[in-house]
């Protein structure tokens, strides 16, 4: 056994194997820690609010774990693969067929290890699924591909962008229009689905104001991966501020203005589909109740900052062309969408944008 | 017997009898053959799938990527998922089931030759139908739900999304409900993948009652249950969870063809149905599925391990029975599928913890391949090389997985990167790995050549280094909050520099197996020719020359213990290391010659053209559900059935042997074989 180790190598092993893994570890780790939210706004690594932070927690302590036994059984391979090597000269091995200590050790300690790890893990389960008594509901509601964000005690309704206080627990009730889609804000909590016909809930949290990401994440058809969400949770103040601007209605542009024209195109095209509620007295009043298939409410749509499923605009493209590819062709942009290509002139985009601006 | 031979003799019953040529081939029902056209069949999906990984990687290796639509890249993933699973891994463990089930039990063949060449057709023509909706699939928008006034509002597609490839099944191999419903996925293509998986599930559910079969009634004389090859108890494993899982399917399918075709309700919310139940009827399959991909590939690295450290298997009844566990538990974990689904908290905690008890059997196993190598003379041939990384990769599959146990852990990683590559590692690393090594292992008695090393090993490193580069990054993808089955992805998300990795590794893995059949198609014709015995093996398939002869055994083999073929040529000193017998080389010499003469004529099953034919009607059938309001499909719904039915009716009365042959005296029952154990 203690003899030198064989010269000849086989090709490709060694040295330069030690090497190349050694960097490339090296890589890993350094861009782990490189990494913070802002420049990986979906990141599940980097929680902001308490129910992430608890799933946080218990993820790091089995993955050491997991590290420790890679660390272990990898050893042990490449220990064998230079230890026990063929060489020339070495003895015919003993023909051991087992260990019977060792291999009750080998089922034993496993089996140990995931009762402890079994046990933060239920009680997290539960407690992660019942919703606070005094959180705020919010209901979401998924559509082929765009998230809606219903507030039904402050009798608001909005898309794409859900705003939330910062530092109180939310309790999303949820549900889906048409598909399966799954709702995932990685810096606030795990997943869960949205399904026709039935409700699920979500507990969401944010301990500090800030611009959360979330995406779809089921598979729901052509544009699932355009399906986006934006959670804003803002200081009592903002919030404050944000409910009352919600609530109120829209204001209609002056007649003559481009902004004028664009309202009287949504008039003709959009109403099929999208609300925009004016007060009960205006004749552009259009409400499309939750029986009637619907687009995004669109009456403060400027005071979001994304659109088309929070898949728009995004870095290198602007808002305002962002909007006007949009409006030009719906389809080409995101396909699937139950937007068509409504085959608007220039001028007929120009004054629908000039209008959506309108729409504080 | 003798009713069959006072058959009067007819000119469209006579069994063909062709040995060689395009007719041996299609008429065939020699285990041998029918293992070999699986593989090439195998490896042909193979690279189908592994072409369509290669677009999907060019799509997301940057942000925003615009090199596939998104209707191609949804039909790339799902056709990849299906492809490898089913049209790949499946058949490919089928080829090595078939071709060496039989050797390694000392049988001439399976139970049922027939219903063997029977199941490979009905698995090619299952994979032919599924891929031919290339010719009927288009890109079609969800045409959506009524609302109360009774208005439909249909999704929208731009002409530039017309494409051919667009036009392949998109509901992900999964096809969750609704979404691949009659109301989301309109258009043939869903219909394509629904009936081709059922067509396939019957093709492994037919084999797996054969080896199942084979193996409690094929075994030759003293071929106990416990000295039964590893390889052949993963087999049966599989075996049985194919005949449990698979009805399970096959009525979670039918219940979708009939949401579809026939506007049944089952899953569609729209009319009461429960979306979620396709879930649980899937991965009830789908998680036991898993384990039919796998336990192949344990089979494998558990006779090369051995042989190619020059020790027994370590703990040999530990890694049996732990194979059989996972088997087991394999049915009670299908929920971890579905952790975000909402399932109350009870049933998320039940099946985490049964998900984490599935750690201990796979465990047990790693340490005993593990405990073989050690103290071992290790060998590094390519099958070898295989072997290690596959315990060395699938070690970081599992050890993903045992994350996934941990349920609120899994709400963060569920539907991510983070499981693709997790799975990756288990079926890439774990599998494929395990399949390669048994293809560099075996080569030698399909071709009587050993594959070349040097070509081999390249294999094995570029293809090592590929996969890690490939799937060890999407971890950490999936953390960052990659999701899966997305076509796009922002570019201020942070994922660019990865995906480009990637990428440059999926290419990598590409040149890998570029490598294999370059070697391949080199080593059949020109490889070293092997002898009988080129690894110093164990069992007793390395008992026969190579190439395999028709017959497999000139004379039926008696065993004797585990590892036979072992104990035949070494026996142990007092310090209980291997010493070879004086005789061992005359042995080895003797088997050759004894194994290419056999004393007396050896009957083997006869050659049947009904398994072809019967296979043939059940496309058509599918076809004809498929366009069943026109006048062809329902043409095809009466010709399908007519030609399966009638093939059944010709197998029933064809002859088992041809009357004339004078050795029909003296068949086992049912006459169809003389197998060592038959008798």
């Amino acid at each position: 056994m203690s003899k030198p180790l064989q010269k000849r190598r086989f090709p490709w092993s060694g040295r330069w194997n030690g090497a190349i893994g050694a960097s490339a570890l090296a890589l890993i780790l350094s861009s782990c820690s490189l990494i913070e939210i802002e420049d990986a706004p979906l990141s599940a690594v980097e929680p902001r609010g308490p129910f992430a932070e608890q799933i946080d927690n218990l993820f790091w302590p089995v993955f050491w774990v997991a590290v420790a036994i890679f660390v272990i059984v990898q050893g042990g391979i490449l220990f064998s693969i230079i230890a026990f090597r063929d060489r020339p000269g070495r003895k015919e091995p003993k023909q051991v067929h087992g260990n019977t200590k060792l291999e009750i050790t080998w089922t034993v300690i496993p089996a140990l290890i995931l009762a402890a790890i079994a046990v933060p893990t239920v009680s997290a389960v539960f407690d992660l699924t019942e919703c606070g008594d005094d959180a705020m509901t919010v209901e979401i509601i998924g559509h082929q591909w765009w998230f809606e964000y219903d507030y039904p005690d402050l009798g608001i309704e909005t898309a794409n962008v859900m705003v939330m206080p910062a530092d109180q627990e939310v309790c999303a009730v949820m549900t889906s229009d048409d598909v399966l889609h799954n709702f995932w804000v990685p810096a606030l909590n795990g997943k869960r689905y949205l399904i026709p016909g039935q409700e699920t809930t979500l507990r969401l949290q944010a301990d500090e104001p800030g611009e959360y990401w979330g995406h779809c994440a089921e598979y729901c058809g052509l544009s699932h991966s355009l399906m986006r969400a934006r959670v804003q949770a803002l200081s009592p103040v903002d919030w404050d501020a944000w409910v009352s601007g919600q609530q109120a209605e829209a204001t209609e542009p002056a007649e003559g203005t481009p902004a004028y024209e664009g309202l009287l195109l949504y008039q003709n095209l959009c109403v099929g589909c999208h609300t925009v509620d004016y007060g009960p007295d205006s004749e552009f009043t259009n409400i499309r109740t939750d029986d009637l298939y619907r687009g995004p409410n669109l009456t403060h749509f400027a005071s979001r900052n994304v659109f088309a499923g929070a898949y728009l605009p995004y870095e290198g493209l602007s808002y305002d062309d962002a909007l006007e590819q949009w409006l030009a062709n719906a389809p080409e942009v995101k396909p699937g969408s139950f937007m068509p290509n409504l085959g608007l002139t220039q001028d007929d985009i120009d004054n629908l944008t000039a209008w959506l601006a309108t729409l504080e | 017997m003798t009713t069959t031979a006072s058959r009067p003799a007819s000119t469209i019953f006579r069994r063909p009898r062709a040995t060689e040529g395009f007719w041996s081939w299609i008429t065939t029902t020699d285990h041998k053959k029918i293992g070999i056209m699986y593989g090439y069949a195998a490896f042909f999906f193979f690279i189908i799938g592994g072409l369509e990984a290669l677009l999907l990687r060019l799509q997301l290796a940057g942000p925003n990527g615009d090199f596939l639509t998104a209707a191609e890249y949804n039909a790339m993933f799902t056709t990849h998922g299906v492809t490898m699973v089913f049209l790949f891994v499946m058949p490919a463990s089928a080829a090595f089931f078939n071709y060496l089930l039989p050797l390694m039990i000392g049988a001439r063949d399976v139970a049922f030759p027939r219903m063997n060449a029977l199941s490979w057709w009905i698995f090619i023509f299952g994979g032919l139908f599924l891929y031919s909706v290339i010719f009927f699939g288009e890109v079609v928008p969800p045409v959506g739900i009524e609302d109360a006034q009774g208005v439909v509002v249909s999704g929208n597609i731009d002409e530039s999304d017309q494409t051919l490839l667009g036009g392949l099944p998109d509901g992900g191999w999964f096809l969750y409900q609704p979404n691949a419903g009659p109301d989301y996925s309109p258009g043939a293509a869903i219909d394509f993948a629904l009936i081709g998986l059922q067509i396939l599930g019957v093709a492994s559910l037919i084999s797996a009652i054969n080896f199942i079969v084979t193996v409690f009634n094929m075994r030759a004389e003293g071929m106990r249950l416990l000295r039964m090859p590893v390889f052949v108890w993963m087999t049966l494993v599989v075996a049985f969870l194919l005949l449990f899982s698979l009805p399970i399917i096959a009525v979670a399918l039918f219940m979708a063809t009939f949401d579809r075709a026939f506007g049944t309700l089952f899953f569609q919310a729209v009319g009461g149905g429960d979306p979620v139940l396709w879930q649980h009827l899937f991965w009830l399959f789908g998680h036991p599925e898993v384990y039919i991909l796998i336990l192949p590939a344990m089979g494998i690295v558990s006779e090369v391990l051995p042989t190619n450290s020059r020790k027994p298997l370590f703990g040999y009844a530990a890694v049996v029975f732990a194979g059989a566990a996972i088997g087991f538990l394999g049915f009670g974990v299908w929920a971890h599928h579905m952790f975000s689904s909402g399932i109350t908290p009870v049933a998320q905690a039940a099946f985490g913890l049964a998900t984490m008890t599935i750690a201990v059997p796979t465990g047990i196993k790693i340490f005993n391949w593990m405990g073989t190598m050690w103290g071992g003379r290790l060998k590094f041939n390519t099958a070898m090389l295989f072997s290690i990384g596959f315990v060395a990769m699938f070690v970081i599959g599992g050890l993903s997985g045992v994350t996934h146990s941990i349920v609120p852990s899994d709400w963060q990683q569920t539907d991510t990167y983070y499981i693709v590559g997790h799975f990756h590692y288990v079926l890439f690393g774990g599998a494929i790995f395990g399949l390669f090594s048994g293809i560099y292992y075996w080569f030698p008695k399909i071709t009587g050549r050993l594959m070349n090393e040097r070509l081999g090993k390249a294999h094995f490193w570029v293809q090592f280094i590929g996969f890690n580069l490939t799937f060890a990054p999407m971890h950490w993808l999936g953390l960052q909050g990659m999701v899966r089955r997305t076509w796009r992805y922002a570019p201020e998300a942070g994922l660019g520099p990865w995906n480009f990795a990637v990428t440059i590794g999926a290419f990598t893995i590409a040149l890998g197996v570029a490598i294999f059949w370059v070697n391949w198609i080199y080593s059949k014709r020109k490889g070293e020719p092997s002898g009988l015995d080129p690894w110093d093996a164990r069992t007793i398939e390395w008992t026969i020359p190579n190439p395999t002869p028709a017959y497999n055994f000139a004379t039926p083999p008696v065993i004797h213990s585990l590892d036979d073929f072992w104990h035949q040529k070494y026996r142990e000193d007092e310090e209980g290391r291997p010493v070879r017998r004086e005789d061992a080389d005359d042995l080895v010499e003797r088997l050759d010659h004894e194994g290419r003469n056999p004393k007396s004529k050896i009957h083997l099953p006869a050659p049947s053209y009904f398994p072809f034919i019967m296979a043939m009607g059940l496309p058509l059938i599918g076809y004809g559900i498929i366009y069943h309001t026109s006048i062809v499909g329902k043409a095809l719904l009466v010709i399908g059935p007519l030609i399966t039915i009638g093939a059944l009716i010709g197998w029933g009365i064809e002859p088992l042997e041809e009357p004339e042959d004078p050795d029909l005296h003296g068949d086992g029952p049912g006459g169809e074989l003389v197998g060592a154990g038959a008798s």
